[in-house]
């Protein structure tokens, strides 16, 4: 029989265990793997070649719609946490976790780091197939550092928030539904249309909803266009919405995994 | 004295306002196989939930070996394996990348998690199963895969809740036998069971566990012998219960049985059968009042 010596873990063993099981798992879901790159894939080609020519005929609409596609994938890719966390919590595994000698909060740091990876392969992919179909950003290395480092912050906000979710739904069907809306509110933005084309009322709502001022930065970064205050605001939502979820998480996560 | 393996003492859970364990004294002596016996919603869940840390009770307590588990958790996670009712291994790793990420949990080595799982899996017989995903796992292989997990580090305390539920007879069989080689490792076994032939074939000690009170407890034997031997039952055509009359066992006994269901003037199907879960409840609690006859039920013949 193997002697079982057994160390005391040092720090962040159990986050690199739990990282690599949640990386497994995105590797081996065939099917959120398909929707992870048919969905940028289908939004790109959608938008350049079907609506493209209607909303703006110059042929440079893909310019402006790309960093839109980016934050569309990004985010719904991100929300899919939520049902990774709720099917830990539904079958059990989390108790298991629980009546070992380990921090079993650190699953959720888990999924938390293979949905930043999953889904800045994603981002890659739309900008790759974007540049493939005419997208010609002119902004500089920095521009595009910034605005990677935008993205992958949006994606951490995305998760964490969609972790708690997850945490505080049912089931992992309940928790699936929750993506929707990261699917439908980038198009009440400056994502694909520009917010005076919208009807009045709608104005206030676009502009003054998350993510029309992250999609602007990425837009000014990657183009090298005029910033204003936006990067500003995109930083603020970004962090506010990290700092909510990730005290909505902790209180979900005592609530429904926390000694009884 | 020699410390308890599991110690309970006026222990008490309520959920909203449903008092699930009621006053729950017992011991458990190290080494041995210890069945709690009990029906459904009898808190059987509760209690193993509190002794493995998940739960914590509202008065009492409970300690594993020796540490309490309101105080020391970290002491008592150190000490337990628990298998859980509804099998939570990972469905999307396989066999061997779940016990070897378990291992690197408890704090083995690369090479020791490997070690130990190649081990393990030889022992519940999973070696052709081990790089097929747990998801495809039958009832039976992920019953002793869970298991396997929980025997990772070698757990002076393992808990089952209810490890045969909903397994067909060789399956229950296969693991009845690995329990008891636990035993024979020197671990202690606590297990939850809605069966007396379970309870009466594996354990040591048995507790009957029912609305939250421990009604009975002692050897398998002297609660057998509490039950009676088999039961008469006269069941009409469509297979409704009129009388039921347990026995001593003794062919006198069964002669008395029949006697009274002659003289009872009742008309139906005569069987004889081995006395169930439910035979020990009647004998044990009042539980047999307002079933059919109740003035025919819980009397027995001698």
């Amino acid at each position: 029989m193997t002697t079982l010596t057994t160390q005391p873990l040092p720090f962040g063993a159990e986050e690199a265990t739990f990282i690599r099981r949640s990386l497994l798992h995105s590797l081996r879901d065939g099917e959120s793997m398909v929707m992870a790159i048919m969905l940028p894939v289908i939004t790109m080609l959608m938008f350049t070649f079907v609506f493209g020519g209607a909303i703006d005929s110059s042929g440079d609409y893909v310019n402006y719609v790309v960093p839109g596609i980016v934050l569309l994938c990004a985010g719904f890719g991100a929300s899919s946490t939520a049902v990774s966390v709720a099917q830990d919590m539904q079958n059990g595994i989390v108790d298991r976790f629980r009546t070992m000698p380990i921090r079993a909060s650190a699953v959720l740091t888990g999924h938390v780091v293979a949905s930043l990876v999953r889904n800045l392969l994603a981002t890659a992919l739309v900008i790759g197939v974007g540049i493939a179909v005419g997208f010609r950003p002119q902004g500089s290395l920095l521009g595009w550092l910034g605005a990677l480092a935008l993205v992958a912050l949006y994606i951490l906000a995305i998760t964490y928030l969609f972790a708690a979710i997850g945490l505080a739904a049912g089931s992992a069907e309940a928790a699936a539904s929750y993506g929707f809306i990261l699917l439908f509110l980038p198009y009440v933005s400056s994502a694909f249309v520009p917010i005076q084309t919208m009807p009045d009322w709608m104005h206030w709502i676009a502009s003054n909803q998350p993510l029309t001022p992250i999609i602007e930065t990425i837009r000014g970064l990657l183009m090298g266009t005029e910033l204003g205050n936006e990067p500003l605001w995109a930083l603020g939502w970004c962090v506010a919405i990290l700092a909510v979820s990730i005290v909505f998480g902790a209180v979900m996560f005592q609530r429904k995994a926390g000694r009884r | 004295m020699q410390t308890p393996a599991i110690a309970v003492s006026g222990l008490r859970k309520t959920f909203g306002t449903h008092p699930v364990l009621n006053d729950v004294t017992f011991e458990v002596a190290p080494g041995e196989i210890f069945a709690l016996l009990g029906p459904n919603g009898a808190g059987k869940t509760t209690l193993i939930n509190i002794l493995s840390t998940l739960v914590a009770p509202d008065a009492g307590t409970a300690t594993v070996n020796g540490f309490d588990v309101g105080r020391d958790p970290l002491a008592v996670r150190r000490s337990i394996g628990l298998t859980g009712q509804s099998a939570a291994v990972d469905e999307v790793l396989t066999g061997s990348e779940n016990l070897r990420m378990m291992g690197r949990l408890f704090g083995l080595s690369r090479s020791a998690s490997a070690a130990r799982a190649d081990e393990l899996l030889e022992r519940f017989d999973l070696v052709q199963a081990a790089r097929k995903r747990a998801k495809t796992y039958s009832g039976g292989m992920r019953r002793r895969l869970d298991l396997a997990i929980s025997l990772i580090v070698a757990p002076s305390v393992l808990f089952l809740d209810e490890p045969t539920t909903g397994l067909d007879p060789r399956s229950r069989q296969e693991l009845w036998n690995v329990i008891r080689s636990l035993k024979e490792d020197g671990r202690t076994v606590f297990l939850t069971t809605q069966y007396l032939e379970e309870a009466d074939q594996l354990a040591d000690t048995v507790a009957v566990l029912n609305e939250g009170h421990v009604v009975a407890s002692g050897t398998p034997a002297a609660l057998k012998a509490t039950v009676g031997g088999d039961v008469v039952e006269v069941r009409d055509r469509a297979g409704n219960l009129l009388l039921q009359l347990p026995t001593d066992g003794s062919i006198h006994g069964l002669r008395a049985a029949i006697a009274e269901v002659d003289a009872s003037g009742v008309d139906g199907d005569v069987t004889v059968r081995e006395p169930s879960l439910d035979d020990v409840f009647l004998a044990l609690t009042d539980a047999g009042a307002g079933h059919a006859a109740p003035e025919l039920i819980g009397r027995t013949a001698r």
